[in-house]
């Protein structure tokens, strides 16, 4: 595995200047700093979706802007470096969109993808299962076809934001797999809109007190033929397909930047030679998540670097806000940086659980290494 | 990386990967001068390799090469000659060293560059890291030509470089080992304990590899002293990275990996010593942490972004 950076193109500084204008407009609290991708924000997706910053590097004829794939990221670093609300449109962006353009019919890409540019669109990604978590393949939510298309029986669960979206991507099981066969086959995925008939999204509070994550039963629900996304039983290939896109973007890296540039100014110059390591890692992990980006601009499939990137990132991203407690006596925190620390330390678990385990991921770089 | 680049860090690794790594570091920690392994490499040019009228190699270049050294445990001061030579208006002859007060491989060095400039090594004091590879007080002749005020980063790049080798080195044995040694009736890779561990040392060595390149390039687009907190940055996280993978390569390995006789201690010492050379980490990490804290949270994003290399 290698990581070369890639020099970012013209007009770099341009964009990141306009996006750092619009961003100036807003002030969030910590609470919605610290929640960055998770927090949910339709009207500030709108914003992001006029200005051209979802969809970026789709074709125009589907409401996408035709940049390059590192001008988006220069895009999600600034949102992300400020903690800025992005979760309506953030998977929509990062993979069901590409998905959907990749394989989807001429009528599903024309009938969702400029909602979605649009900040109109709101997907979430039906993988897990109550029984089925890090072994996926064992999934038992199943599509039986119909005279009229498919019946869909089963429960997804930990959907992020199912409740608050239009769209589910769900990975289900059309056929048996097979005797003495691959698991992986038999898998395929549907494209459901959430209003469907039959679909019951149950909230599942979590310890921060948010609403974020759901169970969504499916009970006998019909959908149309065309619901079918990419091909019969080719499911779980298209599922992993995507997973270079999910797993090393600057997501992976940043979720907990806030706590670094608001602990800069709490923290005296004691603090140098802790703060110094903390940004010497930023720049570094930062340097192999746009590596990765560049990876993928020319066509490559880095799916296990993504997954080395995406170990090393949630690593940092976890032991930053414990960094920077470490460094400040909590009675003389300034409030809202101890505020930001409160909810950044109770969201911390998830950032190496959400998109692929930390042992998962381990064991794919294992594989690499030549191991198992 | 450019294809001269390229080729010549292949020449050398052909050149190295002769089967006597172990027993080259052994004569060396010994006290030998490897006159055949300088001789070889400096036949390549290598000396001359930074020097932009002679071979003119970039920095990404040479930190490429630099990794290769270390992947063999840099037997010969090699990198510190390159170093010289790219730093002096006129390239010497022969062994050059860095410094003078720990000055690696100094005892066997006819020059020492430092920041006053060229001197003649005229005598010195022997001493050893805990590589126990000479690091030598010089006694010194009258400096001529410039000093080399950038010396201090150059060497934090070439050691981070060298770290970053050796570090991938150690990995790499430490994989081999996994697959060979059975416990339990099965190689102790098949263990997910050891995948992870292993996988662990994988991120880091990545990371140092990736900081290294980052450093090469900044210098290659801004000079040695503008490249001062990639630089810095290369060198926290090869004193990290080093730290972690000395311990989970060793606990990999368990008994056999600390006796005289294995190979693995040659790389986890050097990764031991040369972490507090060029700068420690936590020495760079000062420098990084202080001008962030003075310039303030607001301006730390734009301040790394605006480092960015661009397409001309």
């Amino acid at each position: 595995m290698r990581f070369d950076i890639p020099n970012l193109p013209e007009g770099t500084d341009a964009l990141r200047a306009n996006v750092r204008a619009f961003l100036d407009q807003y002030d969030w609290g910590p609470e919605v700093r610290a929640r960055s991708w998770m927090g949910f924000d339709r009207g500030f997706s709108r914003e992001l979706g006029k200005r051209g910053w979802i969809g970026m590097v789709w074709p125009k004829e589907y409401g996408g802007h035709e940049r390059s794939g590192l001008e988006r990221t220069v895009v999600l670093e600034e949102l992300l470096a400020q903690g800025a609300p992005v979760g309506a449109h953030w998977i929509g962006d990062r993979q069901s969109g590409p998905l959907i353009l990749r394989l989807g019919s001429e009528e599903q890409k024309r009938r969702i993808l400029p909602g979605i540019a649009a900040g109109e669109l709101a997907f979430c990604i039906g993988l897990s299962e109550p029984d089925s978590g890090s072994d996926l393949a064992s999934l038992r939510t199943k599509a039986e076809r119909t005279n009229e298309g498919w019946k869909i029986n089963g429960r997804k669960i930990w959907t992020t934001f199912a409740h608050l979206s239009d769209y589910m991507i769900a990975l289900v099981r059309t056929s048996p797999a097979p005797e003495g066969g691959s698991r992986h086959a038999g898998l395929s995925q549907f494209l459901v809109d959430l209003r469907t008939p039959g679909i019951t999204i149950r909230p599942i509070r979590d310890l921060l007190g948010d609403e974020s994550f759901n169970e969504v039963t499916f009970d006998d629900v019909l959908l149309p033929p065309d619901a079918l996304l990419g091909r019969e039983g080719e499911g779980w290939a298209q599922a992993t397909s995507e997973l270079a896109f999910e797993r090393s973007g600057p997501d992976r890296v940043l979720s907990s930047f806030p706590a670094l540039s608001m602990g800069l100014d709490a923290v005296g110059p004691e603090a140098a030679v802790p703060v110094g390591r903390l940004i010497a890692r930023l720049n570094t992990l930062r340097g192999m998540s746009l590596s990765v980006a560049g990876m993928l601009e020319d066509g490559k499939s880095p799916a296990r670097e993504a997954a080395l990137v995406k170990d090393v990132g949630n690593t940092f991203e976890q032991q930053l806000p414990e960094a920077i407690r470490a460094l400040l006596e909590p009675e003389t925190t300034p409030p809202a940086l101890r505020r930001l620390l409160h909810d950044l330390t109770q969201l911390s678990p998830t950032f190496s659980l959400r998109g692929g385990t930390r042992e998962i991921l381990r064991g794919i770089i294992a594989r690499e290494l030549g191991l198992r | 990386m450019s294809e001269i680049g390229e080729a010549i860090a292949g020449q050398i690794d052909r050149l190295l990967n002769d089967g006597n790594t172990p027993a080259r570091l052994r004569r060396l920690e010994g006290g030998e001068w490897l006159a055949d392994t300088w001789a070889a490499l400096e036949e390549m040019g290598l000396p001359l390799a930074l020097v932009p009228e002679e071979v003119g190699l970039s920095w990404a270049d040479a930190a490429a090469i630099w990794q290769v050294l270390g992947r063999h445990g840099a037997p010969v001061p090699m990198g510190e000659a390159m170093l010289a030579n790219a730093l002096l208006a006129s390239p010497v002859e022969g062994v050059v060293t860095l410094g003078d007060r720990a000055a690696p491989f100094g005892r066997f060095a006819a020059h020492a560059l430092t920041e006053t400039g060229l001197h003649a090594v005229t005598g010195h004091t022997p001493g050893l890291n805990l590589a126990r590879e000479p690091r030598d007080a010089l006694v010194l002749g009258p400096a001529t030509g410039a000093g080399a005020a950038t010396l201090r980063l150059g060497l934090a790049l070439l050691r981070a470089a060298l770290m970053a080798g050796a570090a991938r080195h150690a990995l790499n044995l430490a994989v081999e080992w996994a697959n060979t040694r059975k416990q339990f009736g099965r190689p102790i890779g098949k263990f997910q304990a050891i995948q992870q561990e292993l996988a662990v040392v994988a991120g880091e060595v990545a990371a140092l590899e990736t900081a290294v390149g980052i450093a090469a390039r900044a210098v290659d687009a801004h000079g040695l002293a503008g490249a001062g907190f990639e630089i810095g940055c290369a060198k926290v996280i090869a004193g990290e990275a080093a730290e972690a993978t000395a311990r989970r390569v060793h606990q990999v390995f368990a008994a056999i990996g600390i006796t005289e006789e294995h190979e693995l201690h040659h790389f986890t010492r050097r990764l031991w010593s040369w972490r507090d050379e060029g700068g420690s980490e936590r020495a760079w990490a000062a420098e990084i942490g202080a001008q962030a804290i003075a310039r303030g949270g607001a301006a730390l994003w734009a301040d790394i972004t605006s480092r960015d290399v661009r397409t001309a």
